[in-house]
């Protein structure tokens, strides 16, 4: 368990509160599918949500940047501040709240455009940028970020969907952060990707952490182990246990965690 | 022998001999239908099959070809002299042909015929007694070709009845012949059920074939008559049927190409905004009514919307716009016919467009709502220019459909072929000039008929283009997503 | 983007008001399109259903009229031969003659010619009491009561078409007419009743659209649908099974499968030069005949079977055709005894459908004659197939291009009927597919 071990030692850095979610409930239809789910998200930090399929933790994943307001029959209940506003505030425009609360998705879903348009894109409709030579700096700025810019430097106009899957992963990486977000929201983003690809998307997520605050939802424990400082185990639409990553997977206080965590469900 | 009865005897044979051969092949096992190779009911079938197909084939085939030799038996009597001033072989064969049917009902009337072939004026009395129509008087040569071709058929039907008699029974006694209990009935009704199966196929290839063969083949005739760059470059059409007639093709393709575009113009906002509503924005209750009634407009026959424009669309055009604004005063007009059109093809630009959109994937949809894109600008930027080759291809589709469309043009668009820009004149297009040049008694030597063929042969080929173009777009676009 | 004043969430900003705006805009439009398009539905039915619902009820003038020895059976031997040689000019005589008798007995004051009084009644009345006499001779000598259709105009005049003022310019009636038609209605001599001879009675010529009906375009409709279902579906069916389930993937059956698709889009008026060339010129068949129609209408409705049906036989999952074959049943009895019966609603459906577009198709029917003016009804299957016969929708085009206003509220009435059939066949086709689809 050298992973977890250098887990522990890993400083976690002072923390803000970003998003605060108290009694949070999802209704799909008549499926209960998310009960009283509290929890403090950290800024600059990565928080992982981890725990069986089905588990509710997607969900919760798409109400803190309301994607849920795009299935018809999803209600949800409860509160979810980001920096002290209630983003269900009926006055909050979505639209402006996923500027703020950027999202990656579980397969990689690069437009069918330029690699520089889908960079591009977030930027233009949100007006950031007042220039071409603007633009193309974010553009750069953000493929560099997203370790994707040796790589594409030559061939901006061509399109995303003919990079690999790792490419296009980390494409959408950098489309997601080209809108300045605060929060970046990641849905399972490594589970279509081999394992060198996982590699070099995890090593992004690290260095990610210095400037948003990352949630990512994951099937793996051990990249919830070797990615995140902060862990939450989800069971049946619970919201299980939720603490530090170290502390989770070396001591859980809860029989269900330690049962998943060895692999006796799940 | 009638054909009914050749049918109905050729039927019974072959339920005799599925009978026969059952009871043969349980018979050559001894008694024991699991020594058969095949089961009985194989052995049956197949000496069904085998009494029926070839003999359905030379009868079907025989029918068709019959019409040739007894034109050629009854032309064989006819002399140059005996075609008037003013008149035509193919007039002269028509009164032949229905003296040779007024011949057939008095003589089914018990009539004797022989002194009535021997004078002209009595079977002109006795044909008008029966009520055939005549267009001119018997003479002695068509009298004799009539016969000629009535005693032409009578052979051709006894010799149709043996041949295909013959060919059951051949059929008949080549499978009883062969039964056995390793024969293996089962294989060979299936080998012969698959010829059968690929001759069905086949007709569709037969169809384009016919298609192509008679349109070419007419078109060909018509440039022997009339000079083809006149057809291609002259740009009037004033057809005379008293000969020296103009036929350039341009005012039609014109009035085509006019028509259609104001159809589009119509049909393309109305079925593209429809079809993005209902796939983005509706409620799945509000999609489940709303589609269906949509596409009511495609199921309504084109002589409702022919009727529409005659009656409602035309006049209404002609009393509130173009007459107020002095610009016309026809109800029948391009603008009517292009709307009515429009309306009529709203639901093969929304229809397609909305299966189209809703084979974008939800990912892309996603990606661009989680950055913050409102959903018009999901649609506009992202959906929309994935969807944009499949709805290429439903514009395309729209436009062979409004440029193949007839009723709506016959009966909204006008008969003055004409090249003006004015949309509220009366103008026409290639299928209203295919239906008058080919419609009431027609001749099929004079340019102004056969030019219907020059027409249809572009027309096809136009959509023909069309189609294609658009097929392709839609199946790549397909896959692009499968 | 970066200054973080208080909540800049609860403010939204200029920008973002204005995609908001634009946001409602473009909904607006799509809600618009889909107004606009169930707008023209609307419009199209109400326009075809306020003119020709009145094709279903017709004017009638009931009056006695008697059958007179002396004119009707010179011979007074009731011989049929020597019966029919009273025209109908004759009938029309003693019609009008009656008539002017009933008027006169009802003491209804008027200001029409009495020459000209029987105009009012239509010239096929001669016509319906001669057929009348000629069936049953026993009728000559007595009084009966016979009924009429009005002419064209009277019934108009009742049914809002023809006004007072449209009658002082017409020369085939006049005000005069229409005030006597007023009392003889008071009077109960004229009705407006339901009108059974719409849907049986033959077309009628040009100067009485009153008589006019579809009983032989019915007919002829009907022969050609029987003709296009007993071809085009075991065709249809056949093609489909071997293309989806025996054909190799090669260049020639990917041809026939572009051409059957390419088949389908081509314009339906193609399928009428064909007819007129291959059917009529070339194998000699009748014009006007039920069968060419039916040819031609099969031809057109093949591809329009062949889509749907492979359609459906691709929907039965590839697992039902491996149990079937690992039992060791050829591939033939699969597909007869095991796929087939699976995607049998799908293709039902999708003929039905195929059909329903072929009973609405009308011009390929211009150009194999069917316009033409059909009196007779054509005879019984099979020798009928060959007579002359109209269609419904070649009926409906043929009444527009008469010059009588009347034809205009026949043409629609006629397609009211048209409609009835098609929403009765698209109906079913739905209940089936409702009742008997499968998701695999």
């Amino acid at each position: 368990m050298s992973v977890i071990e250098m887990k522990l030692e890993r400083e976690v850095a002072a923390e803000t509160i970003k998003i605060q979610a108290r009694k949070v409930q999802v209704h799909y239809g008549t499926n209960h599918a998310l009960k009283d789910v509290d929890v403090d998200i950290l800024s600059k930090n990565v928080t992982a949500f981890i725990g069986p399929s089905g588990c509710g933790k997607s969900t919760f994943l798409r109400c803190l940047n309301r994607m849920n307001d795009t299935v018809a029959s999803a209600k949800v209940s409860g509160s979810i501040l980001l920096d002290g506003a209630d983003i269900y505030d009926p006055r909050v425009d979505p639209v402006q709240l996923r500027a703020k609360v950027g999202m990656v998705f579980q397969k990689p879903n690069p437009f069918p455009k330029s690699i520089y348009d889908n960079v591009a894109y977030g930027p233009k409709i949100h007006g950031l940028t007042r220039s071409k030579a603007e633009l193309d700096e974010v553009v750069e700025s953000c493929l560099r970020k997203a370790a994707l810019w040796n790589e594409v430097k030559d061939r901006l106009q061509s399109p995303g969907t003919g990079l690999s899957g790792g490419q296009q992963q980390r494409l959408c990486i950098a489309r997601a952060i080209a809108t300045s977000p605060e929060v970046l929201l990641m849905d399972e983003p490594c589970s279509a990707l081999d394992p060198i690809a996982t590699a070099q998307v995890e090593e992004l997520i690290d260095e990610l952490r210095s400037q948003f605050s990352v949630v990512i939802v994951t099937h793996s424990m051990q990249q919830a182990a070797r990615v995140s400082q902060r862990t939450a185990f989800f069971h049946l639409g619970h919201l299980v246990e939720y603490g530090e990553t170290g502390t989770i997977f070396t001591n859980p206080k809860d029989p269900r965690t330690e049962s998943y965590i060895t692999g006796r469900i799940g | 022998m009638s054909i009914g009865l050749l049918s109905l005897i050729l039927l019974a044979l072959a339920t005799a001999g599925y009978l026969v051969a059952r009871t043969r092949a349980v018979a050559s096992a001894g008694g024991d239908a699991r020594r058969l190779h095949s089961l009985p009911a194989f052995h049956g079938r197949l000496t069904a099959m085998s009494v029926l197909v070839p003999a359905a084939v030379i009868l079907i085939l025989w029918l068709i070809f019959e019409g040739f030799a007894i034109r050629g038996a009854a032309l064989s009597q006819l002399k140059p002299s005996d075609v008037p001033d003013g008149s035509t072989m193919d007039l002269i064969m028509s009164d032949v042909g229905r003296i040779a049917d007024g011949l057939n009902q008095l003589e089914a009337r018990g009539t004797e015929l022989a002194p009535l072939l021997a004078s002209p004026d009595a079977l002109a009395a006795a044909l008008k007694d029966v009520g055939v129509a005549q267009g001119g008087a018997p003479t002695p040569d068509t009298i004799l070709a009539a016969q000629a071709s009535r005693e032409a058929l009578r052979t051709s039907r006894i010799g149709l009845s043996i041949v295909t008699l013959a060919a059951a029974v051949a059929g008949l006694v080549l499978v009883l012949r062969r039964i056995t209990p390793e024969f293996r009935a089962r294989n060979a009704t299936e080998a012969l059920s698959m010829w059968l199966l690929i001759g069905a196929s086949l007709i569709a290839v037969g169809t384009t074939l016919g298609i192509v063969l008679s349109l070419l083949s007419e078109t060909l005739h018509f440039f022997r008559l009339y000079d083809f760059r006149d057809f291609f470059f002259n740009l009037t059409w004033n057809p005379k049927f008293t000969g020296g007639s103009d036929l350039g093709i341009w005012p039609l393709i014109w009035g085509t190409i006019y028509v259609s575009a104001i159809a589009l113009a119509v049909a393309v906002p109305i079925g593209l905004f429809s079809a993005v509503y209902l796939a983005e924005y509706a409620s799945k209750r509000t999609r489940a009514y709303v589609k269906p009634l949509i596409e009511i407009l495609a199921g309504i026959p084109t002589i409702v919307y022919g009727l529409f424009a005659l009656v409602t669309v035309g006049p209404l055009l002609r009393d509130w716009i173009s007459i107020p604004m002095g610009i016309g005063n026809s109800s029948s007009s391009v603008m009517t016919a292009g709307l009515v059109m429009g309306i009529m093809v709203i639901p093969f630009v929304s229809s397609l467009s909305d299966d189209i959109i809703n084979a974008v994937p939800q990912s892309l949809r996603d990606g661009s709502l989680g950055l913050g894109a409102t959903p018009s600008e999901t649609i506009r930027q992202v959906v929309l220019p994935a969807a944009l080759p499949g709805i290429v291809g439903a514009i395309l589709l729209a436009a062979s459909r409004a440029i193949g469309e007839t009723m709506i043009v016959v009966l909204g668009a006008g008969a003055a072929a004409q090249l003006s820009l004015n949309p509220f004149e009366a103008m026409t297009t290639v299928t209203v000039k295919i239906v008058s040049q080919l419609t009431g008694d027609t001749e099929f030597n004079s340019p102004e008929t056969l030019v219907a063929f020059a027409l249809g042969l572009t027309l096809f080929t136009l959509t023909l283009c069309l189609n294609i173009v658009a097929l392709i777009i839609v199946r790549k676009y397909r896959e692009q997503y499968e | 983007m970066t200054d973080m004043t208080d909540h800049p969430l609860l403010m939204p900003d200029a920008r973002t008001k204005a995609r908001n705006a634009a946001e409602r805009r473009f909904r607006a439009y799509g809600l618009t399109a889909i107004t606009l398009a169930l707008a023209a539905l609307v419009w199209l039915l109400v326009s075809i259903f306020s003119a020709g619902l009145p094709a279903f009820k017709q004017t009638f003038i009931t009056f006695p009229v008697t059958l007179d020895a002396a004119t009707l059976d010179k011979s007074g031997k009731l011989d049929p031969v020597e019966m029919a040689k009273v025209t109908t000019i004759g009938y029309g005589k003693l019609i009008d003659k009656a008539f002017a008798a009933e008027i006169e007995a009802k003491g209804i004051a008027h200001e029409v010619k009495p020459k000209e009084l029987g105009d009012m009644i239509s010239e096929q009345a001669g016509a319906s009491l001669r057929d009348m006499v000629l069936a049953n001779p026993a009728l000559v000598g007595q009084t009966i009561q016979f009924q009429a259709l009005a002419n064209g105009r009277i019934d108009g005049y009742f049914k809002g078409r023809v006004t007072m003022e449209t009658a002082s310019r017409d020369k085939n009636t006049s005000p005069e007419k229409l005030a006597l038609a007023d009392k003889l209605r008071d009077a109960g001599v004229i009705a407006v009743k339901l009108n059974p001879g719409f849907l049986t009675m033959s077309d009628a010529s040009d100067k009485r659209p009153e008589a006019a009906g579809l009983g032989v375009a019915i007919l002829g409709s009907l022969y050609m649908v029987v003709i296009v279902l007993c071809l085009a579906l075991p065709i249809g069916v056949a093609a489909s099974v071997y293309l989806e389930e025996f054909a190799p993937k090669n260049t020639f059956t990917d041809i026939i499968e572009v051409n059957i698709a390419n088949l389908a889009a081509v314009p339906s008026i193609v399928y009428g030069i064909l007819g007129l060339a291959i059917f009529i010129n070339f194998a000699g068949l009748p014009q006007s005949a039920p069968i060419v129609g039916g040819l031609v209408l099969t031809l057109m409705t093949l591809p329009r079977i062949i889509i749907p049906t492979r359609a459906a036989l691709k929907a039965v999952p590839p697992s039902i055709r491996d149990a079937a074959l690992g039992v060791g049943a050829s591939k033939l009895q699969t597909v007869t005894h095991h796929v087939l019966p699976l995607a049998a609603p799908g293709i039902l459906t999708g003929t039905i459908i195929g059909l329903a577009q072929a009973l609405g198709e009308s011009a390929p029917l211009l150009l194999i004659g069917m316009v033409a003016f059909v009196k007779d009804f054509p005879g019984l299957p099979p020798q009928g197939l060959f007579d002359p016969a109209a269609a419904l929708p070649v009926q409906i085009y043929n009444w527009t291009q008469r010059g009588d206003p009347g034809f205009v509220e026949r043409a629609s009435g006629a397609i009211i009927v048209l409609l009835v059939f098609l929403v009765v066949m698209n109906a079913a086709a739905i209940y089936l597919r409702r009742k008997y689809e499968r998701r695999w």
